[in-house]
């Protein structure tokens, strides 16, 4: 079942169509990387998740309860949801921890606010911010801004994390220790949807990325292997300069300038696969001319390269 | 949620700022009778100073009409146009409404924060009054100005409900304060724009060639509680009061409600 899912939704501020029939669908569990340049309609789309923006068109679910059909509806849908929204907001003539304790206040039932209550202290601990809590947000670092939002976020033990970039301002520590968490409460079976620009971040952390262009979904799947076919194959074979002799005339492969000026040393030659060109073609070509082949070994682009290509222009 | 927005306000500046100030204002008016040695000419001041010598019950009813052209609605204003722009504009709001908190009651929550500290400011300046009144002059049966006298019980239940009128001539304000709110990301400037639209009000009704506008005004019926000190009671004006300011808020709180329901909010 999706914990959120999106159908056909839509928005344009004027004329600009910011975010194009989107249709995501992100199963419980899951941590999902949500990727795009600036202006993709990243965030648009997280504000309709959140009930803050209204769409044109489609449709918003998250738990299974609508988030535009009615007040009810939406209060349901949103009551499970813990939420870093861009830059973490706060009352700074507060404390962090009385933030927390309002925050926790404010809104849903009565088990829901007693359960946020009751997890401020245990959150604060998880956040690394138990000493400061007394102390006004207004006097915190962003880094500690950062730290108290997704401690917000986590009150009550949502079901889905909805985070937009909650890695900024933090360290190269605090960094790291935030996408443990991330993985962990993932690991437990919380959803998380993680919007971020640190494409090295998503790749080490995510199990599903989704990469957004002018407001629609480009590719989706794994991190390593947001495009179907991979872009290279790595090959050990037994006689290296008759195999590079070999491959120079497949078409559809190039070869590392280093690699085909080579002449037969040890070592794996890496193959560049383009206009249709496959590891299976590749091992044709070596066997049938009679090339012992020790391994072959397709590698998919790192996420940043894919990133690049499918934004290209934007 | 309004215990959240009550509690919040108990932690601000703002809010123990204003406080003092209107505490001030009682005591400051019978600290300058102590120490002037002539006594206020009839229509000097504001409605009843000349009267707080007699009786200190008046030190309160003095406050009220003091407070009641400008400071209190200078702070109803700043409260009422910051209640959701400030929120929005702090980024604050987008969290409690992903909380969710609901947007109706949001708008209502702000609204009910905001009536209960322009009351309390009300109550202090009108417990301020009794106070330093009673010390410096005491506390007795109240003339009327139509020449009868209250005893003291009944005298304090006309300053109880004279200072209840007040703070609903305020309510209007505040509900179109509200409005502009919801309307704009910007606290100060709602503010600014709930508070000028009060004072163009007050200038409008000065005029005498709008005559015909002036019932249609929020500030025209802002001296009616004096009906309240003749005997018997004058309650047409208050009442007609009463009826201009639940109008203005039936349309200005229902159009801050549609407005703030539809709105999306990208700050």
């Amino acid at each position: 079942m999706s914990v959120l899912a999106t159908s056909d939704l839509t928005k344009r501020y004027g004329d600009e169509l910011v975010v194009n029939h989107l249709n995501l669908s992100i199963a419980a569990g899951d941590l999902y990387g949500f990727l795009g340049p600036n202006g993709a309609g990243k965030s648009t789309t997280i504000r309709m998740a959140l009930g803050l923006v209204f769409p044109d068109g489609g449709s918003v679910e998250v738990g299974g309860h609508s988030v535009f059909s009615s007040t009810e509806a939406r209060s349901r849908a949103l009551s499970r949801v813990g939420a870093v929204v861009e830059e973490p907001a706060f009352w700074g003539y507060l404390s962090g921890r009385r933030n927390l304790e309002y925050f926790a206040r404010a809104g849903g039932n009565k088990v829901d606010r007693r359960a946020r209550l009751d997890d401020i202290d245990e959150v604060l601990r998880q956040v690394g911010l138990a000493d400061a809590a007394a102390k006004r947000v207004k006097a915190y670092s962003q880094g500690m801004r950062q730290r108290l939002g997704i401690g917000r976020a986590l009150l009550g033990h949502p079901d889905l994390l909805v985070l937009d970039e909650p890695t900024n301002g933090l360290d190269p520590q605090g960094m790291k220790e935030v996408r443990a968490l991330l993985r962990r409460l993932a690991d437990n079976g919380t959803t998380v949807f993680v919007s971020s620009h640190l494409l090295g971040e998503v790749e080490a952390m995510c199990d599903r990325v989704g990469v957004l262009v002018a407001g629609k979904l480009v590719a989706e799947g794994q991190p390593g292997h947001l495009v179907d076919e991979p872009d290279r194959v790595r090959v050990d074979v037994d006689d290296r300069r008759h195999a590079l002799d070999v491959l120079r005339a497949v078409p559809g492969i190039s070869l590392d300038e280093l690699e085909a000026r080579s002449d037969g040393g040890p070592g794996p030659i890496m193959v560049g696969l383009a206009n249709g060109a496959t590891p299976a073609g590749v091992n044709a070509a070596l066997v049938s001319a009679g090339i012992g082949v020790r391994a072959l070994v397709p590698e998919h682009a790192r996420l940043e390269d894919v990133f690049l290509t499918l934004t290209e222009g934007e | 949620m309004l215990a959240v927005e009550m509690a919040k306000a108990a932690h601000r500046w703002r809010t123990w700022v204003m406080a003092a100030a209107f505490i001030a204002i009682p005591v400051l008016i019978v600290t300058a009778l102590l120490l002037s040695t002539d006594r206020p000419e009839p229509g000097e001041g504001p409605p009843f100073l000349t009267l707080v010598q007699v009786n200190g019950v008046f030190a309160s009813l003095v406050g009220i009409t003091t407070i009641q052209p400008f400071f209190l609605p200078l702070a109803a204003g700043l409260l009422a146009g910051d209640a959701i722009a400030g929120e929005s504009q702090a980024g604050t709001l987008r969290y409690l409404l992903a909380r969710p908190v609901g947007r109706t009651r949001l708008v209502v929550a702000k609204y009910a924060s905001v009536m209960i500290l322009v009351g309390g400011a009300v109550v202090l300046v009108g417990l301020t009054g009794l106070a330093v009144g009673g010390a410096a002059y005491g506390l007795g049966p109240l003339p009327t100005l139509s020449g009868a006298t209250l005893p003291v019980g009944v005298a304090l239940a006309r300053v109880v409900l004279a200072g209840m009128y007040v703070t609903a001539g305020m309510a209007g304000l505040v509900a179109i304060g509200l409005f502009i709110s919801t309307l704009t990301d910007s606290g100060p400037g709602a503010t600014v724009a709930t508070v000028g639209i009060y004072i163009v009000m007050q200038i409008l009704g000065a005029l005498s060639a709008l005559r015909i506008i002036h019932p249609y005004l929020l500030s025209h019926y802002s001296l009616a509680f004096t009906g309240l000190f003749r005997s018997p009671v004058a309650l047409d004006e208050v009442m007609t009061g009463l009826v201009a300011y639940a109008f203005y808020v039936a349309v200005f709180l229902g159009g801050a409600v549609a407005v703030f329901r539809r709105k999306d909010v990208t700050s």
